[in-house]
This record gives structure tokens, sequence and C-alpha cells, in this order.
């Protein structure tokens, strides 16, 4: 028996004139949390395809227990213990719990019927255990992100794992719910499974791993035992360089009052009776819990969730937004939360991609719309926002997370708002770029600009707003100074009203 | 002209450029990469090599059997040429629909019933013709009809484009009721007047002039309609390629949600999709009146089958956001030359239908390898 559950030696995978992974090595002892890090691209997701055989590795073995193994589907890593609970979520959203967990795998009696009974109570008993407190019966399109998070973990436990994998499993989760998370994690630990933790989030990653193997550019940079590491000494490893400072200086100064919202009040969402103003120049933040109405603040402003009461002003002007269209045409931009749902046009170009929000600009006669000012307009965005990409014909698709938020962001700063408002800008983006889009929002601000942001990463708001108004389900729960408050104030707001 | 010389040579030179390019990699490859290659190849373009293949194999047989005119000579391919043309509106209207990730039943109907409406009212005079449907009416000055045809096509395409974005109806749906509700319109329509349920036919010569006049390349006649098949082709990529609407089009079928919050009017968007559309059938069924000569209620029936099935050959992909109106011509193309060369091959009509939806069937489904994300 060997000393470790799982090991991968010397995994070498080679894509078309790229290589994502360089003799990359990764060695899990049973009851520990070993946390895998990385920039964007660094190949932490390549090595997870090719340990469940959705990549076939070009040469490098895989142990599980001492037994070299090799799947070619991930059922077959399944059904031998290893799972995996994915960053994005892909459930059946119109059946329920139960069905989603055991999925493919359904306790059938003698004539083949489904013992919807049976999976019930074993649906039950594995939430009792993990603490999780949802309804077996419960439909999916009803849970919120967070409980369909905690779902996919109780799916995995389901399996009888040795090995689970989690893949950014707090980047949709409040602070209340990673600790929760936690809870499940380490009592899975206790049970005497490997954990393989992936995620960006630095001081997380601290706080519950043993051992942290870092990689860069598909190469195998270090493995390090947790309590050697600091948060410095990983961004160290990850980027090659020491970055002196997570957030850019804040060089911005906030003028005069532009937008006023008052008793914002909307109709089907949960957001009641919400006031604050934002000034010229300024990063407004937005704290609070999942649910707490935060993107439906946003989406109540420029009209894609529908208003019921209350006003917004800019300019002491007051502003009716009826659609998407107006708003845009009043000088608001939104750049959405959920990037590949609602942000990216997967299957068009980088040139289209951009274009789509400001496409009456480049019209000639009305009607003739010019190639080559989408062009020089993509090529500005290309270059401002520093966009690695091939080409402005590639596919949005085929980008990494960091360089299609960009292409996002060059889309709205084109159409030249003056509210610009961010939902979660720097989910599932890596250090470097989140420094970009950091550095990019204090600019805009510069520029007399205002920026509404949301987040869930209570740092970055600490980081780099100017203020920070907290909600909590729904409403306005406090407004906070970000140079004199601490976070457990802001925690307290969060859970005024829950 | 020396303009157009240097446009030419340079694309010439990138093709020369980028085929040499094609060559040294291939070249660089060692042997178990180039079998790859070569097996890439052809599962890539294996549509067109089974279309070359049949093509070849007709030809062949064609000479081999002494006729005059072989399936390649000039007259056949404008033969086919015909063909394609009158099938090509239906397909440029339906193909806007599946970059949508919609489709369109009622395209057919929307076809007859202009039909119907065309030949109504452009029949001769009843001194000349006794079945004259509305014998008291003087006949129409051709352009207004073809405007109150237009009109009405864009009418009902506006109307299930309205359905499907305010109701958030799958256009399946919306587009079987309303065609059947079509069908029924023609039914009545059919057996008002003076016309009682019997075709209508008796239409004016100056009406069949400007559908099935012909125009002479060499030999061969040519007619009026292959010529507006190539401008509503012109017309659509215009609209594809070069309007907000195009755009807009592309944006709302890759991913509805993102393009609302980017500021477009999705709503707006899918009404004149489904407008665009119902124009032109409504265009198509003018000149099919024509064409045909003798209208009835099952004129047209069906025919969104074969548009939407050309559509998908062509790469239009119904999982929306993809397609090219050179797609939709080529689909066109390849759909007809596999009927006509089984007509050429003598195979049966009963027949013929099996071995049309195999090689549908097979086609898209070679063809689709290409868009699949590998793994």
């Amino acid at each position: 028996m060997s000393q470790y559950i799982l090991e991968m030696n010397d995994i070498s995978k080679e894509f078309p004139g790229v290589k994502a992974l360089d003799n990359v090595t990764l060695k899990i002892k049973p009851g520990t949390v070993h946390s895998l890090m990385g920039e964007n691209g660094a190949g932490k997701s390549t090595l997870m395809k090719c340990l469940f055989g959705l990549y076939e590795k070009d040469s490098g073995e895989i142990l599980l227990e001492g037994n070299l193994v090799d799947f070619h589907s991930s059922k077959q890593a399944l059904d031998n213990g290893i799972a995996m609970v994915h960053q994005e979520l892909n459930q059946v959203m119109t059946r329920d719990v139960m069905e989603n967990i055991w999925l493919g795998r359904f306790l059938k009696n003698k004539a083949g019927i489904i013992e919807h009974k049976k999976l019930y109570e074993k649906t039950r008993k594995i939430f009792e255990e993990l603490e999780i407190d949802i309804d077996p019966k419960m439909r999916i399109s009803k849970l919120s992100i967070s409980q369909r998070q905690m779902m996919e973990i109780a799916k995995a436990v389901s399996y009888n794992s040795k090995v689970i994998v989690f893949d950014e499993p707090s980047s949709s989760l409040t602070e209340v719910e990673v600790e929760h998370l936690f809870r499940i994690i380490n009592n899975l630990k206790n049970r005497g499974c490997g954990i393989i933790y992936i995620s960006h989030r630095m001081k997380e990653i601290l706080e519950i791993s043993d051992e942290v193997t870092v990689l860069r550019d598909g190469k195998w940079i270090a493995t390090t035992a947790a309590k050697e590491l600091t948060i410095n000494t990983l961004i160290k490893q990850m980027v090659g360089r020491e970055l002196t400072n997570v957030y850019p200086p804040k060089t911005n100064t906030p003028s005069e009052v532009i937008l006023e919202v008052n008793n914002l009040t909307a109709q089907y969402v949960n957001l009641k009776d919400v006031s604050f103003t934002a000034r010229k120049g300024e990063i407004l933040g937005f704290a609070g819990l999942i649910g707490a109405g935060r993107t439906e603040l946003l989406e109540t402003i420029f009209a894609v969730a529908t208003k019921k009461s209350g006003e917004i002003k800019l300019h002491g002007k007051t502003i009716n937004n009826r659609n998407t269209t107006q708003s845009k045409k009043n000088g608001f931009a939104l750049i959405t939360e959920d990037r590949r749902l609602r942000g990216i046009f997967g299957v068009l170009d980088i040139t289209e991609n951009t274009a789509i929000a400001n496409l009456n600009s480049y019209l000639k006669f009305k009607i003739y719309l010019q190639k080559k000012l989408m062009k020089k307009d993509t090529k500005w965005a290309v270059d401002a926002m520093r966009i690695k990409t091939p080409s402005q014909s590639t596919k949005i698709r085929s980008l990494s997370g960091g360089n299609q938020q960009k292409v996002i962001l060059g889309r709205w700063l084109l159409t030249k708002p003056e509210v610009l408002m961010l939902d979660e800008p720097t989910r599932g983006i890596d250090v470097g770029a989140k420094y970009e889009i950091y550095q990019l929002m204090i600019d805009l601000a510069n520029e007399g600009k205002t920026v509404l942001m949301v987040s869930s990463e209570m740092c970055e708001l600490l980081g780099v707003c100017d203020r920070i108004i907290v909600m909590s389900n729904g409403r306005l729960a406090g407004e906070v100074n970000p140079q004199i408050t601490t976070q457990e104030e802001i925690m307290a707001l969060a859970a005024k009203y829950v | 002209m020396s303009n157009i010389k240097s446009f030419f040579s340079k694309i010439g030179g990138k093709f020369k450029k980028s085929l040499k390019d094609k060559y040294l990699t291939y070249k660089a490859l060692n042997k178990k990469d180039k079998l790859k290659w070569w097996f890439d190849f052809f599962i890539n373009n294996a549509i067109y090599i089974i279309f070359a293949i049949l093509i070849i194999y007709v030809e062949i047989f064609s000479i081999t059997k002494g006729l005059s005119n072989t399936f390649l000579s000039f007259s056949s391919i404008i033969d086919i040429l015909k063909k394609v043309a009158y099938s090509l509106f239906l397909a440029l209207g339906v193909g806007g629909i599946i970059v949508l990730t919609g489709t369109d039943l009622s395209a057919g109907r929307i076809l007859g019933l202009t039909m119907l409406i065309s030949a109504s009212l452009l029949q001769k005079p009843a001194s000349d013709f006794a079945n004259k449907m509305w014998p008291n009416m003087d006949t129409w000055p051709i352009i207004l009809v073809i405007l109150l045809v237009m009109t009405i096509g864009g009418i009902i395409g506006s109307f299930n484009g309205f359905c499907v974005a305010k109701f958030k109806l799958h256009p399946f749906i919306v587009t079987l009721s309303t065609q059947l509700i079509i069908y029924g319109v023609m039914l009545i329509y059919m057996m008002s007047g003076n016309n009682g349920g019997q075709p209508i036919a008796g239409l004016t010569d100056q009406y069949k002039e400007i559908v099935k006049g012909t125009i002479f390349i060499g030999d061969t006649a040519v007619p009026y309609y292959v010529f507006y098949a190539i401008i509503a082709v012109a017309i659509v990529w215009f609209i594809w390629n070069k309007t907000v609407m195009g755009k807009n089009m592309y944006a709302v079928g890759a991913n509805p949600e993102a393009a609302n919050v980017s500021g477009v009017n999705v709503t707006q968007t899918i009404i004149l999709v489904f407008m665009l559309a119902g124009i032109l059938y409504g265009f198509s069924g003018f000149i099919e009146a024509a064409r045909v000569g003798s209208n009835n209620a099952t004129s047209g029936a069906n025919a969104e089958l074969d548009a939407i099935a050309a559509c998908v050959i062509g790469g239009v992909s119904f999982t929306g956001g993809t397609g090219k109106v050179s797609g939709i011509v080529l689909g066109v193309f390849l759909l007809q030359i596999i009927v006509i060369a089984l007509q050429w091959l003598g195979v049966s009509s009963d027949l013929q239908y099996i071995v049309k939806g195999l090689i549908i069937l097979v086609a898209v489904a070679i063809d689709m390898r290409k868009y699949l994300v590998r793994k």
C-alpha cells in the first residue's frame, strides 16, 4: 500500500501548438486537502481532465491506491471512486434534487421500476450527514446557486468517493456558505478522503489546505505544506514574480453626485425600497449574501428586471428605462454576473462580440455597417484592455475567462456610458487579470465615470471601492467606509434582515 | 480594370501562399499524423466528396447512354439552376429563423396563400376566360400585386414573430398553428367569388412573361425568375452581413440573454427576421403562381420541409447563431442535384424519397462532426 491515495506522475499533454502539461506530478495523501493553484491557463483543468479521461494524456501514469489506472470517461472514474464537483453547474433544471443526484444510476427493483422511496431516504441521509438543508423533492430551478453547489457536493459524496475534486466551489458562495463548505470538506477529510481543491481565493486555500501544488504555464512549480505559505509566497509561485500589490493604487477622487436612486422596488424579483446616491468618479461597492438583491438592483436599474416603483435620476433628470435599449441610450452599462450564459456570444467572433452594443455608430447612410470601423473599435478594445487573442476573428468561447470579461468590458466602454455597473466582474479570473480589471475600473473612475460594483469577495470591495453599500434580503442594510470598516461589520449588516 | 486585376492577383497570391503554408505543415507531419490528416480531410469534406462522386457517376452514366445533353452540359446546368432559383426564396427566409434557433412550418402555406392571391388578381379578363374568379374586377397592375403579396407574407411573418417574441412560444408551435389557419383561409378563398374550388388558372400573358420570359445565353433560355433569385440572394446577404438587423439576428441566435443585456431589442429582432422571411415567401408566391400556372389549395404544401433541409445541409445550425447565405445557396443546390441526379438515373419516384431522406441524414451527420466540440 502506497502512502498516497492518488498519484499522478509526470503527466504530459500537448495540444497543437501548446504544451498544456509538461511533466506534472501531483500526489494526494488520504485524509488531506491538497490545493491546486495557478493562473487561468496554467493547466489545472487540463490535468483534471486527464485524470477523468476526458483528455487522453500523452505520457505519464496515474496510480489510485497504488494501482495503475487509466480512465476513458468520467463515469469510469466515478465508478472507481474519483468524483468531481464542477465549477459550472450542469444540472437538469426541470427535475428535482433527488433525480439529479441519482441520474444514470437509479435504484430499480426487479421489474425495472425506480424505487423512489429508497432513493428519497438515501438522499435525505446524505444531506443529514453533510448538514445540507434542502428538500430532496425540490425542483432544481427553485434552488439558489449555492444550494445547487451543495447538492453537487452531496452527489460526489453519494458515490462513496475516495478522491473528490472541488473545482472553484466557492466562487458563487458567500462567506457564511464557504464556512459550511469547509465544514463539509473537513468532515470528508476525517473519513479519509483525499480532496483536491482548485480555487483562486488564496485566503481560503491557506485556511483549508494541508498542501498546495502550484502550476504555471503547464509546469509543476512547487508543492508546499500550507502552513509554510503566505499569500505573497503563493502569488510569487504563481506568477513567477512578486506582485507588490493585489490592488492598484486608488487615484480617483469622487466629485458631485450624479446618480440618485430613490425607493426603487422591483415587480417580480426581491428588491424593496432601495435608495442610494453615487458620485461622478466614484467606485461604489455592493456587498451582501447571495440573494441579497444586489444583482436584482443592477438589473432593475438597467431594465432587465421590471421596476414596480421608485425613481432613478441622472444629473437631476428623471430617467425612465423601459428596456435595455433605452438604458444604453441613457448612458448605463451592465456587465452581468454569469459570463457564459448572459455575457458572451460563444459562437461569434471577437469583433462581433465587441461591436454588438454599439452597432448604430458604424452605420453609413443609416443602413450599411462599415466593417472597417468595427475592426478599428475592436482593435482599440483589444489594445486598451490588453486582450490576449490570436486574431479578431477568433471565436470568443476559445478565450480564457479573464479575456472574455475584457471583451465584454470593451463592448460597453465603446457605448461611452456614464454609469458602469459590474456584477461580479472578477469571478473565475486569475490574479494577473484581476489586477488589470481593477486598474481599468480606477481609470474609468478617473475619467469621470460612475462605477457600481457587486462582489462577493469582500477583500476586493475593500480594496477598490470608495464606499460600500451592504444589502440584505432585498433591502438596504447600511453603508460603510472601506477605510475604517471591518469584515465583521459588513457581515453583521448583511445578516440584518435575513 | 487594372483595379480588378490587382484585386484578383492579390487574392490569388493569398491563396497560393496559404496553400503553400498548408503543404509545408503537411510535409512536416510524421507518417501517422499524415494518415490522420487525410482522414480528417475526407471527414470534413465528406459531404462535398459524396456529391462530387454522385455528379461524376451521373455524368459518366449519361455519356455512356449516348445522350446528346449530358448531366454537366450547359442546358442541364441551367435546368438545375431553374429548380434552385424557385426553391431559394423559401430557404433564405427559413434560414434566418433557423439562425434564431427556430423553425417555420408555415412557410409552405404562406407560399400557397400568396400563390392563390397573385393568380386570382392576375387572371385574364372575363371576356377571355370564363372561369375568372372575380369577374367584375379589372386585372390589377402587376407591381401592386407584388407589393400586396409581399405585404401579406410580411404581416403573417410578423404575426408569427410577435407570438414567438412576446409570448415566448417555440416557433414550432406558433407556425404549426398559423399554417393550419392559413390552410383554412386558402380553402375558403378557393370557394370565393366565381371560383367554386376550381384551380386558379388563365393568367395574363404579361404576368407569365414577367416571371417565365427568357433571356438567351448561347442557345439556352434562362427564365427571368433565375435573376430575381440572384437579386434576392444579394439582398439577403446584405441584410445578414451589413445591417444592424443582421448582426442582431446572429447575436439573438447565439445568446438571447446576452443580446438583451447588451441593449439589443430582442423582440424587434425576432419580429423583423420573421417578417423578412414572410416577405420572401410572398414574393416566392408571386413567382410560383405563374411558374406553375394552375393553383389550388394544396399549392406550396410541404415546401418548407425542403427549405429547412437545404438550410441544414448548408450548415445553418439548429443550435443558433451560425449559418451563411452562401451555405444556404449551396444547400439548395445540393438538394436539387440529388433530386435531378436520381431522375437521370431513372430511380423510381417512390425510391427517390427514401434515397433523398437517407442522403440528408448522412450528409448532415457527417457535416455535424465539424461543429462538435471534441473532447
